[in-house]
């Protein structure tokens, strides 16, 4: 039987994938083929990363385009099967080494090093466990942490571009994820040092970086210079002006799946796994309180933090600190990394967007009742197929909403736009349309609508 | 009151519901052979190639049946009582009713061909048919399918999806050529090929003959070509499901008679979906429609008439669509698939160099009456305004960017359109 060219390019990347993970398994043991030299790094980054590309795109190589489904449901690694449970536990353990027990990563902090002096212009020593024990974190950990984040999103985004390159949203929209989370995600932080300047990340705002809206980090920032006072501004304006306003005219999607780090994981590495979202009566509810609970928690704290600072520690004592460490180890850790990223095999890929990130549920109270965004639904077409559905990675019920020929303005909505690519019938279309009745009853009284969504 | 809907497809289920808007408190009970509850049949193929779960396609969570007390009886239907006023079950169980609604869909055709009923020998319409084909398609090589439609490309592309060899005998010159006129038939003809699919046109089929093993292992044409293949999928159209009126009490042709308000010859049957002909003033002969919308829009006329509303049914400005593996096809109003454009029309014909999207506007009278469009969404609502109001094809020219339904970001043709477009006269071919 001759076997397909896709399907023999596509297992060269695929060695190339197990080249860069083999000698990431080196490092972790403490034992890299080429040392920790720039050249041990590229001998794991390139055959990683360009492997990656290959295995990524090969499977489309060749196809018209068009939807992708073909399998994804009877694949064991796409419908919770054991390859599934596998890459759950490995993301998981990640995670939780990067978080709690960052001496476990020795080996691939030090394989890393070499590019993060080149960005950052430090020159650091060889990482040693009990260094890191002792000191508790190493910076080299975030940078690991963001460098594979960053080889995730760009690897996977070029699959995400050729499974969907008949519609050039999806290649605006991933074009876009994956530049900003190469260079405001990345490059730039780290580039930043290099010129002694704070690492800061431009893409990221109170209250997704709540330390943003902070006291002692705004005053940091501004006694660090033109570009700090430029930062502390930037963060002030991006958090309460830039995004009421661009979620007004854009809806919550020029964040959620155009710009956000978080989201640009989930658009990309998170693709195969979008149809694994609850789309259940029993989700929505939990989802309603989640997320709008991680919100007060997070205001709370805030406010915590400013009174403690107004009254310069006399008032609270302890109580802001606690609190800050108690949502960073929770909201910051347990459920934005182990569990929302972790559970992407397993639960979806918008298990954080959706059930815990107080961004998201900003700008879905904005999307909800404050925006011209919506999804309108094209007549009598819809066929109650269930792919608008299925592939929401949010869990909304799509078709409850087409099918009966209704405009869609919900919360969760991140307006990636799958569910009117997937649309056999051409029913659904992403809008910035006008505010007013075609939206939904109440839609031009936005407060009393929000006060009657909050008495259902 | 106890109202009994046998069929809970998209008809008997818009019903079960409309009703129960309408009367809280009659008795609903929804009947079927096929499936616990309600599915979408026209999602069957996405099952089979692996994008949704059959339990995906079902548009109703399962609570809903509960919150909106409506009973569901399992079984299949062997006879209409009206005499008794009860569904006769081939296990033996009756069922009473008060009000009877039909809506048990259609089946696939089956016009006499010897062998036609041999095993790895089907249709592609119920949950039956889907676990048919799921059975008959493990190890499938080739398979071949009867019948250049709709279905027929749908079949076609689920098991191209498998990696089977497929081929499509077509009775016509051109893809669906009932439905298409020729330049659509053509592209669509030409996306299917391109796929991988072989398609033989103006073929017929003469015979399926058996393998050793007692399946279908060979087609014959009427030109006397020997295809072999491990699967016949049956496509060449669908009848309506009248097996449980074999008896006779409830008049039937091709499909169950009912007057525009959906009313069976007998009273308190109602009709509608896929098994209900249509008939102007009890005429003798009338209408068929199967759509997935027709069916729904009759489920709600006779929830409307079961409440007394006394409505009748009237479809508004046709609409249809499609999607031929990833080309997709919207139609607005009536388009003649004639292969010559008749008198006192001219049609506005463009395409795309690439093939993949085209539009045609069709022109009675010096108003637009109807379009197809393939690979570029067009509006329901904006077309069926066009259509209503008799606008001119220049006002519709000028205008053609608001019909538009593509995503954002999409390539924009309306200026290609309206430079490119070509007119064709009464005569010439379409």
């Amino acid at each position: 039987m001759s076997v397909r060219t896709p399907d023999a390019v596509g297992a060269i990347g695929a060695v190339g994938v197990a080249l860069g993970l083999a000698q990431m398994g080196a490092a972790l043991l403490g034992a890299p083929m080429a040392g920790y030299t720039g050249a041990g790094l590229a001998l794991c980054l390139v055959p990683l990363v360009v492997g990656g590309l290959i295995r990524a795109v090969a499977p489309y190589w060749g196809t018209t385009p068009g939807i992708k489904n073909d399998g994804v449901h009877h694949a064991p690694s796409q419908s919770r099967g054991w390859p599934a449970w596998l890459l759950g536990v490995v993301i998981t353990a990640f995670y939780c080494a990067v978080y709690w027990a960052p001496a476990q990563l020795v080996g691939l902090m030090n394989l890393v090093t070499p590019l993060y002096a080149a960005l950052t212009g430090k020159a650091p020593a060889l990482a040693t466990v009990e260094g890191v024990r002792a000191a508790g974190w190493d910076p080299r950990q975030w940078f690991l942490y963001g460098l594979l984040y960053t080889v995730a999103v760009v690897v996977m985004g070029a699959r995400m571009a050729m499974r969907y390159r008949h519609s050039r949203y999806q290649l605006a929209r991933t074009a876009s994820v994956c530049f900003f989370q190469l260079t405001f995600g990345f490059l730039v932080p780290q580039l930043l040092q290099a010129f002694q300047q704070p690492e800061f990340y431009f893409t990221y705002f109170w209250p997704l970086k709540k330390e943003y809206l902070f006291p002692s980090d705004l005053r940091g920032l501004v006694e660090q210079g033109t570009l700090g006072v430029f930062m502390a501004y930037w963060g002030v304006l991006m958090a309460l002006v830039a995004v009421p306003v661009l979620t007004y005219f854009y809806g919550k999607r020029w964040y959620c799946s155009w710009v956000c780090g978080c989201g640009g994981l989930a658009e990309t590495a998170g693709d195969p796994w979008r149809h694994l979202s609850s789309k259940s009566l029993a989700a929505w509810r939990f989802e309603r309180w989640s997320i709008h609970g991680v919100l007060v928690l997070i205001t709370l704290t805030t406010g915590l933090v400013w009174a403690n600072s107004a009254a310069q520690g006399q008032v609270l004592g302890h109580a802001s600190s606690t609190a800050t460490h108690w949502y960073g180890f929770l909201v910051g850790a347990v459920l934005s990394g182990v569990v929302g990223v972790g559970f992407y095999p397993l639960l979806g890929t918008r298990v954080w967007c959706r059930f815990f990130c107080p961004q998201a549920a900003i700008l879905g109270l904005l999307q909800r009742f404050f925006s011209r965004f919506r999804i309108t639904t094209n007549g009598g077409q819809c066929i109650s197929c269930g792919n608008c559905s299925t592939y929401c990675e949010m869990g909304i019920d799509v078709r409850a909403y087409a099918q009966r020929g209704a405009n869609i303005v919900r919360a969760s909505c991140v307006g990636c736009g799958v569910c009117a690519a997937v649309c056999p019938r051409g029913v659904l279309r992403l809008e910035n349309g006008a505010t007013s009745g075609d939206r939904f009853p109440l839609s031009d009284k936005p407060l009393h609508a929000l006060m009657e969504a909050l008495r259902k | 009151m106890h109202i009994v809907i046998l069929g809970n497809g998209i008809a008997g289920v818009t019903c079960a519901l409309g009703v129960r808007r309408r009367l809280p408190q009659a008795r609903i009970t929804l009947v079927s052979g096929e499936s616990d509850a309600f599915f979408s049949s026209t999602a069957l193929m996405y099952v089979f190639m692996g994008h949704m779960r059959l339990r995906d396609t079902e548009p109703y969570e399962r609570r809903v049946w509960d919150e909106q007390r409506i009973e569901r009886v399992r079984g299949w239907v062997g006879a209409v009582d009206v005499v008794n006023a009860r569904l006769e079950f081939t296990d033996g169980r009756t069922l009473p009713w008060d009000k009877l609604v039909l809506a048990t869909g259609a089946q696939p055709n089956r016009f006499g061909w010897p062998g036609q009923d041999l095993p790895g020998v089907q249709g592609l319409y119920s949950v039956q048919d889907l676990e048919a084909l799921e059975a008959s398609s493990r190890g499938l090589k080739r398979g071949v399918v009867v019948g250049g439609g709709l279905i027929g490309v749908e079949l076609a592309e689920m098991l191209h999806s498998r990696g089977v060899d497929v081929t499509i005998l077509a009775r016509e010159p051109r893809y669906w050529s009932n439905a298409l006129p020729g330049r659509e038939a053509d592209l669509v003809g030409r996306v299917i090929e391109r796929a991988g699919v072989q398609v033989r046109y103006g073929t017929e089929l003469q015979a399926i003959e058996a393998g050793s093993n007692g399946r279908a292992a060979e087609v014959v044409t009427r030109a006397g070509d020997r295809l072999a293949c491990g699967l016949v999928g049956l496509t060449a159209g669908v009848s309506p499901n009248v097996s449980a009126l074999s008896n006779g009490a409830v008049p039937t042709r091709r499909g169950v008679l009912v007057n525009t308000r959906l009313e069976t010859r007998v009273e308190h049957v109602y009709a509608c979906g896929d098994c209900a002909e249509i008939t102007e003033d009890n005429a003798e002969s009338g209408r068929v429609e199967q759509l997935w919308y027709t069916g729904r829009a009759q489920g709600e006329i006779v929830a409307a008439n079961l409440a007394g509303e006394g409505r009748t049914y009237a479809r508004g400005v046709w609409f249809n669509s499609a999607k031929f593996f990833d080309l997709e096809w919207h139609t607005y109003g009536e388009v003649d698939p004639a292969p010559v454009v008749r008198a006192g029309e001219r049609h506005l014909w463009w395409s795309d160099p690439s093939g993949l999207h085209a539009l045609r506007i069709v022109e009675r009278d010096g108003a637009v009456t109807g379009m197809n469009s393939l690979g570029w969404r067009q509006r329901q609502d904006v077309w069926t305004q066009w259509i209503e109001a008799r606008r001119p094809v220049e006002a519709v020219l000028k205008e053609l960017a608001r019909a538009s339904f593509e995503p954002e970001f999409a390539r924009r043709f309306e200026a290609a359109v309206r430079q490119g477009g070509q007119w064709l006269q009464a005569g010439e071919s379409t």
